[in-house]
């Protein structure tokens, strides 16, 4: 369907064109006055919106564990391969050794990634998170890989709302082994 | 005090020539504020000398005016690669550049900036050379600045350049005439019977203690205006360079120096233009209209000649300010309107005005 719409037919102010010229410049003699509408940025920040997707990060548990458990769920769903998980053990002594499986490596390449958010959403133990951060910059490739402690470094704590883990090891030891 | 006068008038024209370079380089600053003002932006605000810079409060202020900025600016123009592609004619290609430029530094010379009175009375114009066919020589030579532009066009040996040269010749060619007979009744009036024939410039300054010509030939003014926007390629008459269609159009090929070269000529037509509509139209550097310095009691020795220059030079800056007011509220007219502007609307108004104002001027003159 068409629609045709109507020029209204110019007045003889319109038509002496130097009046809508002044109108014109009254508008952007008003503009002239307003308050800016830049951000600039490296001093001001722009707010983050919920649910953005920044940087990929590990994060630990309000107990300070970290969460990742090495199943390379992440490294098999990232679609420009950008995860590499070497898996490791947790040490027998440790708090944590019903937990069995930690990173030993855990680099994200930065300059593959692509901010998908495929990890975060594929991971069991909600580990891996894409936070705030949205620049990433670096002199040389290697320093554009964030590695375990990078990325634990921006991460950090986030809170937990199901402590998985403390929950099972303490309905084993209740049940005796099954749960 | 006795001074060679040769001596005078090299330190005078040194004076001159740094005045508007610089007046140059801050228009350009100007433009990149006033833009950004208006579209709600913040501008150059980050370029910082090492010492003014760090002065506690004056300095941040200065940076965020951009008060730095035209040195860099400048000096990014004298160190970027000088590219002079392979198709082009190499002698004019360099040329061009320095043939839009010289014309604009040339009409400087007639240009007067303000008056000294000296304590017997006598007036002595700032000027380089106080010649008396001054507007001619002035139409004369600022006209040229278009051969800059078209060799430009002509010598890149590209598609682009050359419409933009195309365009500035048939647009300079169209609009020349309006503004010649648009200021037409103000040279009527000054030269009316009895009085001395002159085109001096400072002379047509000095007759408006009265009525400023803007005031009693307002149409005059306009045409004039108008056809100054033409003359000086600015928006809405940008046809030679027109971005959006032509890439830059005539400078599509220059880089480097000879851009900054072509740059530098605009923004100096630009301050030309602005002066001698100021001289023509806007009483030059009497501060209202039948209010002079001389009944202020203020005109006299280096003080009165400081205080005329500074009244020529703010409304000069206020002109300019009107130049990049316009080019950031109008778009640019297509070609054909630019011409039917020209030829059919401009052209017979400043005839008709011509012959109405010669009708009056002859009326009163007999009258009175």
């Amino acid at each position: 369907m068409s629609f045709v719409i109507k020029r209204k037919p110019l007045s003889l102010m319109e038509k002496l064109y130097l009046p809508e010229i002044a109108r014109g410049l009254s508008t952007t003699f008003r503009k002239l006055w307003e308050k800016p509408v830049t951000l600039e940025y490296p001093e001001q920040r722009p707010t983050i919106p919920e649910g953005y997707r920044g940087v990929p990060t590990l994060v630990k548990d309000p107990e300070g564990r970290e969460k990742c458990v090495s199943c390379q769920l992440c490294e098999f769903v990232c679609p420009p391969k950008a995860i590499r998980i070497t898996p490791g053990s947790i040490p027998e002594d440790s708090d944590y050794a019903h937990v069995e499986k930690a990173p030993q490596e855990f680099d994200i390449d930065m300059l593959r990634c692509i901010y998908c958010g495929m990890c975060q959403e594929v991971c069991p133990e909600e580990a891996i998170w894409l936070q705030n951060q949205f620049s990433m910059s670096g002199y040389t490739r290697e320093e554009m890989v964030n590695n375990k402690e990078k990325l634990y470094e921006l991460g950090g704590t986030l809170p937990d709302e199901h402590f998985k883990w403390k929950k099972k090891k303490e309905a084993a030891e209740r049940s005796g082994g099954h749960h | 005090m006795e001074l060679n006068p040769i001596i005078v008038k090299f330190v005078y024209a040194a004076i001159v020539v740094v005045v508007i370079m610089t007046l140059c380089a801050y228009a350009v600053l100007a433009e990149r504020k006033i833009s950004s003002w208006i579209q709600g932006r913040v501008g150059p605000n980050r370029t910082a000398l090492p010492i003014i810079g760090g002065v506690p409060v004056l300095g941040p202020f200065l940076t965020r005016l951009g008060i730095f900025q035209p040195l860099p600016d400048g000096l990014k123009f004298l160190f970027k690669e000088d590219v002079v592609p392979a198709h082009v004619n190499k002698f004019y290609f360099i040329m061009a550049p320095i043939l839009s430029l010289v014309p604009a530094l040339t009409t400087v010379a007639v240009v007067p900036f303000g008056q000294f009175v000296t304590e017997a009375g006598e007036v002595i114009p700032l000027v380089l050379a106080n010649v008396n066919v001054g507007l001619l020589f002035l139409f004369a030579i600022s006209s040229l600045g278009v051969y800059g532009v078209v060799l430009a066009g002509w010598s890149s040996n590209s598609k682009y350049p050359f419409l933009g040269g195309i365009r500035a010749s048939a647009q300079m060619i169209s609009y020349e005439l309006a503004m010649g007979v648009a200021v037409l009744p103000v040279l009527l009036w000054v030269n009316a019977p009895g009085k001395e024939g002159t085109m001096n410039l400072f002379d047509i300054a000095q007759a408006q203690n009265g009525f400023w010509f803007a005031m009693w030939m307002p149409l005059s003014a306009i045409i004039f205006l108008v056809c100054l926007f033409a003359e000086t390629n600015r928006l809405p008459f940008d046809m030679a360079e027109s971005e959006t269609e032509l890439v830059s159009g005539f400078h599509t090929e220059y880089s480097s120096f000879k851009f900054g070269l072509f740059f530098v000529g605009e923004y100096a037509h630009m301050i030309i233009g602005s002066c001698v509509f100021t001289l023509l139209f806007l009483g030059g550097w009497n501060p209202l209209p039948f209010l002079t310095l001389e009944i202020l009691g203020m005109d006299k020795g280096i003080l009165g000649a400081a205080l005329s220059v500074g009244i020529f030079l703010g409304k000069m800056c206020a002109m300019m300010f009107l130049f990049m007011w316009v080019r950031w509220t109008l778009p640019r007219f297509r070609y054909d309107q630019v011409m039917r502007l020209g030829w059919s609307i401009l052209l017979p108004l400043s005839i008709a005005n011509l012959i109405a104002y010669a009708v009056i001027i002859f009326y009163l003159d007999t009258a009175l």
